[in-house]
Formats: structure tokens, sequence, C-alpha cells
């Protein structure tokens, strides 16, 4: 589930700090999916609408061009799909993966 | 304007595995708020959804400085750090310019920390303070809040045979914080991302306070699906619920009129919280809510030299 194993009091740093800054990212939400973003590469114009409006970081973005979906964070809301102005995102039953 | 592909290659503030609900607004407006900043930046935020959701012990969603406080001082908190940001300045110890702002919910910014984020705008501290105003205590179970609007279904304004809802309508904390007169105050919408990013950034290059009042649709607590977050906002918008617009050194400016004003009966369908009204019992609350929204238009086009 994460890098983070229960701690003793001992090791807890002083303060109960958090030593690692955005280190929510080894937690994954992808679990609460019940349906999953699939995007049709050819269809996508790269206008990164989704990117803009999602909630949860999952659009992969490398220099302007999509790459991909973080299903390790999707929670699976639907905005991507709703919003994409090309149609490009279906959303699809988990049910049909096996992954 | 905000350009999208630049924005994207910018290192994200917020990462991902926070545990605010699927399709939250909160989280969407903070993404667009940070995609405007070009400096470091220092985060205080008021309890409330985003700030219990992005730290849970024993992780944290931010990877900027973050100042975790209470429901009432994050305005408080972040004039403070600015202070000391000015102070360290002065002293030369410190050479790199830093942004502050502060986050807060409806519950943190209309009703519990309202005077400290008036002594903050009143003393003139170089902070944003942006509202992500998800009309409710959402958090803690969907309680009516001061920007419950008025109709709307909460869990301590419930809908039944006694009451129809919500008996007042919101308060209007955007023209509120306006009459502090401080250098930039704005409503904004993640719907017109470009919009906000654009206030954002204005936000944070302007010196002195500057708030901004954002819409964030909450689908637990308005009981809509997940994926219709951004449909909402855009209602909101066009049936001027939520009308956009800036306050810059004192000159109002309407920065989108719908082409055609669309009943609020459209946006109330969309949601379950309104679901009561259109019993025909409660028609004439619609009926009401439309008079007091185009009155309040009417306004704010007087405000905004349109008329």
């Amino acid at each position: 589930m994460s890098d983070i194993k229960k701690l003793g009091w001992k090791e807890i740093p002083e303060g109960g700090l958090i030593a690692k800054a955005g280190n929510s990212a080894t937690y994954e939400t992808g679990s609460w999916r019940s349906v999953r973003p699939v995007r049709d590469e050819e269809k996508c114009t790269n206008c990164l609408i989704c990117w803009v409006y999602c909630p949860d970081c999952s659009i992969l973005v490398s220099d302007g061009k999509i790459k991909g979906i973080d299903y390790s964070h999707c929670k699976g809301c639907g905005i991507c799909a709703t919003e994409c102005p090309v149609k490009a995102i279906k959303m699809i039953n988990e049910k049909e993966f096996t992954d | 304007m905000a350009n999208l592909k630049e924005l994207s290659k910018k290192e994200e503030i917020l990462s991902g595995g926070h545990r605010l609900c699927a399709g939250c607004g909160a989280s969407i407006v903070v993404r667009q708020v940070l995609s405007a900043l070009d400096d470091p930046v220092v985060v205080a935020n008021a309890t409330g959804c985003l700030e219990v959701a992005t730290t849970i012990y024993p992780y944290t969603s931010w990877k900027s400085s973050f100042i975790h406080n209470a429901f009432e001082n994050a305005a408080a908190t972040i004039s403070g750090t600015e202070a000391m940001f000015k102070s360290l300045k002065r002293q030369g110890k410190i050479d790199k310019e830093i942004k502050f702002i502060a986050f807060g919910g409806d519950g943190g910014t209309y009703d519990i920390g309202l005077q400290s984020l008036s002594g903050a705008l009143e003393r003139g501290h170089n902070f944003v303070y942006v509202c992500y105003d998800n009309e409710g205590y959402m958090n803690t179970g969907i309680q009516r809040s001061s920007a419950t609007p008025r109709g709307a279904w909460t869990t301590t304004t419930p809908a039944g045979k006694v009451i129809p809802g919500k008996a007042q309508y919101h308060k209007n904390l955007t023209e509120i914080v306006a009459a502090h007169n401080i250098p930039y105050v704005a409503q904004a919408n993640p719907w017109r991302w470009n919009d906000l990013i654009e206030k954002a950034r204005k936000a944070f290059y302007t010196d002195g306070p500057a708030f901004i009042n954002v819409l964030s649709p909450c689908p637990r607590g308005w009981r809509f699906d997940s994926k219709d977050t951004v449909k909402i906002s855009k209602l909101a918008v066009q049936t001027n619920f939520w009308p956009l617009y800036e306050v810059e050194n004192g000159v109002w400016k309407l920065n989108y009129r719908p082409k055609e004003r669309k009943p609020i009966k459209e946006w109330m369908e969309a949601q379950g919280r309104y679901r009561h009204l259109f019993r025909s019992e409660n028609e004439h609350i619609i009926k009401e809510i439309q008079e007091e929204i185009d009155k309040n238009w009417e306004k704010l086009l007087v405000k905004c030299g349109e008329k």
C-alpha cells in the first residue's frame, strides 16, 4: 500500500513531522474507482482540458502531451470523459478489466 | 491568457493520493490557482475538507511549505508568516521572492474565520486568500453555513413538512471583502479555468491583500453525480447564481456575461439538495429565488458600469 510502515514511538520524528513533502503520492486512491477512464489516443487532440479539470492530478502530461492516466490515484469521477471536447475518453466498468 | 501546455510543464504543488471525494471541486480549484505561480509559496489552510483530506497522518499532499492551523485563523497565520518574511528580508537573511496563500472553505471563511480575514485585509499584508465555497460544512456531514443558498437541503436545514430547506439567502462575502478596499477581489469558478488562473496570477502578483471567492461544487453535499462537477459550475454562471467579476483597485469589472440567462430552475434541477422545491407547495420559493438573483444581477451590472 505504501512505503510508510507503522512507526514505533522511538522512530516517529519529533512533533510528528512528516519528513517527505507530497508523500501522499505513495498512497493509492485508485482502488476507490468503479469505472475507469480509457483514452483513445487517435481521437485525443492533447488540448489538456482533462488535465486542468482533474481533481486527482491523474492526467500524466509530459512536454504538453498526454502520456497516460495515473490509475493508482484516479478515483474514476468521470469529469475528464464528460468534459473532453472530442469525446476521446470513455468510462468503462472496472469489471471489464482483469488487472 | 493562460496557456495549458505551458502550465502543464510546471511542477504541481498538490500531489495525488489526497483523500478528497471523487469529483471534488476543491482540488480542481487548488490545482488551477497554484498553477498561476512562478515563485515558491507558503500555504496556510483553515480546517475544512481540503485540510483534513490532504494531510491525513503520516501523509501530506503538499510539496510546498504548509501550515496546519485551526478553523478561524488561516488569515492570521498567513499574515504572521508574511510579516516574518518581510522582517527576514529587511535583515538580509532571505533574498528570494516567496508568495503567501491561505485556503479556506466557506465555513472557515464566511463564518468562523471572518474576523481574522477582515483583520488581515485591513492590516494590508501581502497575501492571497482563496475561499473554495462548497456552500456548507461538507467535511463534518453537510451542515448549513452562511454560504448555503436559500432553499437548499442540508442536515441542519432538513427539507420536510416543517421547513423547505434553508430559509435564508447566502451572504455575499465577495462584496463584504470588496468593502475593505483592498487592491484585488474577484469571484471565480473552475469551469472558466482561464478566468480563474488569470485571477490567481493577478492576486499573487498584486502588492497587498488579494481575495478570490471560488465556487467549488460538492457532489456529496449538493447531491449530484461526480462526473458533473464542471457542468454544475457552468450552470452556476449561466444562471447568474455565481457571476464572474473582479474589483481591481476599486474598479468593478464583469468578466463574463451569459448570452442568455438560464432560469435558476436549471441549476436546481441538476442537484438533489433542491429536489423538494419542485413540489407544488414549494414552487413559490423558486420564483422568489429567481427574483432575488435577477435583482442582484441588475445591481452588479450597475456596479460594473454595464448599465
